[in-house]
């Protein structure tokens, strides 16, 4: 039996899908098998960060609505065996699926796959509740803005009433010299405020957005730093205790010689 | 039956509370109607003890009536030592403290009847309201409301002070517009001299509401 995990924020452009499709990447890295599914139907974005839009046949309403298997809709990614992607339709809307029809397709998944990882769209209505309703576990992402922790605490009080495990923290976009002067919340703040639990911090990264534009998540190259994040992040979700990494831009010796003398640069 | 008594604040009707309400209102007309009142006295005024004597609304009604038909009284009040008990549940419920072990996010509201103690935050977006006094244990970071039927006496304490709005009764105020930092163990109350909620140290409550002290608050309250 497989864990369905959804990934929410409340609101939007935070980095839910970015974070769905790096995390599914990291863990089928991992070798563990791994369903996507995109429940943002209408905008639908997770096909595209993967580089499978031109794959598309069939979607998630077409099984819900049983005009095909779910076999049929599931598409295999290009890199990995072991990781599939169940995309939204583009030209239905929110209400064609139902919270029910939600909890069958990924109890049927589930038989099949180690992770399920559900992209929730943003806002808290039918779209929320329809990515919510079949989940075990729930990942909230935001991002070091007040707007984005208040609507993060909005969801967290909600999924609180759903039938999910306490939801962790992922913490996307930190600009480490911003942090350090004050203009941006830091981890710490934001922590302070939604008190769940940290799983990982990704910090602002150019690398993110050029991989996403080719299709290739960020978490498939090995050295950059959001990549390294993500990984960390799958090794957590798998049960690892792996520390956070310092945000620390690494400036080369000279910078760690004045560290080592205490002087601040 | 009736044992009257007069004080300087008008009279005072002891009504026996074994006999039955009929033989009551027989005698209260008798005792009345014996009693010479003289046309320029003011206006007296008229307690009545019920003693362990519980009356309906009608009854009651019925009483008053017979003394408003008397010239020159007034009935002040009715005073029984028995309440129904579906009275005094809603009497305890309003006095008691209740103790609430949560985070209140953004979006939610918590409400109570009598006084609020919450053992967690109150996150920005989020609500609370209590009929009484509201004591935070936490970081108190959105709005409050106490006292919410009135009581201007109310006050809300916190231990982490930074809320968007304090409402107390019909009173309101917010947090200024440039980004502050919160203040540790205070509490906020209704200053009626500059008629306006102010947030002072916890210190001064020993002073300004002395009666938050125990058992005499809940029977105030009550």
């Amino acid at each position: 039996m497989g864990d369905a995990i959804v990934i929410t924020s409340g609101k939007g452009g935070v980095g839910k899908t970015t974070t769905t499709a790096n995390l599914g990447t990291a863990l089928a890295l991992l070798e563990k098998k791994v369903c996507l599914i995109d429940t943002d139907i209408g905008l639908r974005n997770l096909d595209v960060v993967m580089g499978l839009e031109n794959r598309i046949i069939y979607d998630i309403v077409d099984v819900v609505q049983k005009r095909c298997k779910l076999k049929q809709a599931l598409i295999k990614d290009k890199r990995f065996d072991c990781l599939y992607l169940l995309p939204a339709a583009q030209t239905s809307d929110k209400s064609e699926i139902t919270p029910e029809g939600m909890i069958e397709i990924i109890a049927e998944l589930k038989q099949e796959y180690d992770y399920i990882l559900i992209d929730c769209p943003a806002g808290i209505e039918q779209g929320y509740k329809n990515a919510v309703a079949g989940a075990d576990k729930a990942i909230v992402v935001v991002t070091p803005e007040k707007s984005s922790v208040r609507d993060a605490d909005r969801i967290i009080g909600l999924l609180e009433k759903e039938d999910v495990e306490p939801p962790h923290l992922i913490v996307n976009r930190i600009r480490n010299h911003m942090v350090k002067n004050g203009d941006m919340l830091d981890v710490d703040e934001i922590i302070q405020i939604l008190s769940i639990e940290l799983l990982g911090i990704v910090a602002d990264d150019d690398e993110v957005i050029k991989a996403s534009n080719h299709g290739e998540p960020v978490a498939f190259q090995p050295n950059t730093r959001a990549s390294l994040a993500y990984r960390n992040i799958a090794r957590r979700i798998l049960g690892e205790s792996v520390p956070l990494m310092s945000l620390d831009d690494d400036k080369g010796m000279f910078t760690k010689v004045k560290k080592f003398f205490g002087i601040r640069s | 039956m009736i044992t009257i008594k007069g004080t300087r604040d008008g009279l005072t009707l002891y009504i026996d509370d074994t006999c039955s309400f009929e033989s009551v209102i027989i005698e209260l007309e008798q005792v009345l109607s014996t009693k010479y009142v003289d046309k320029d006295e003011p206006m007296i005024t008229v307690t009545i003890h019920l003693g362990n004597r519980y009356i309906h609304k009608e009854q009651e009604e019925e009483l008053r009536e017979i003394i408003r038909n008397k010239k020159k009284l007034v009935v002040h009040s009715i005073e029984s030592n028995v309440i129904l008990k579906k009275e005094a549940l809603q009497w305890k419920e309003d006095s008691e403290i209740k103790a609430i072990t949560r985070i209140v996010r953004s979006g939610q509201v918590v409400e109570v009847n009598g006084d609020l103690l919450l053992i967690g935050d109150v996150n920005p977006g989020g609500k609370i309201v209590a009929s009484g006094n509201i004591f935070v244990l936490g970081s108190l970071r959105g709005i409050a409301h106490a006292g919410v039927n009135g009581n201007r006496n109310a006050v809300i304490t916190a231990s982490y002070m930074k809320p968007s709005q304090l409402r107390i009764a019909d009173y309101i105020s917010r947090s200024p517009d440039y980004e502050s930092e919160g203040v540790y163990m205070e509490c906020g109350l209704i200053d009626e001299n500059k008629s306006k909620i102010v947030i002072d140290r916890l210190q001064v409550l020993s002073q300004k509401r002395p009666d938050l002290n125990g058992f005499e608050r809940r029977i105030l309250n009550g």
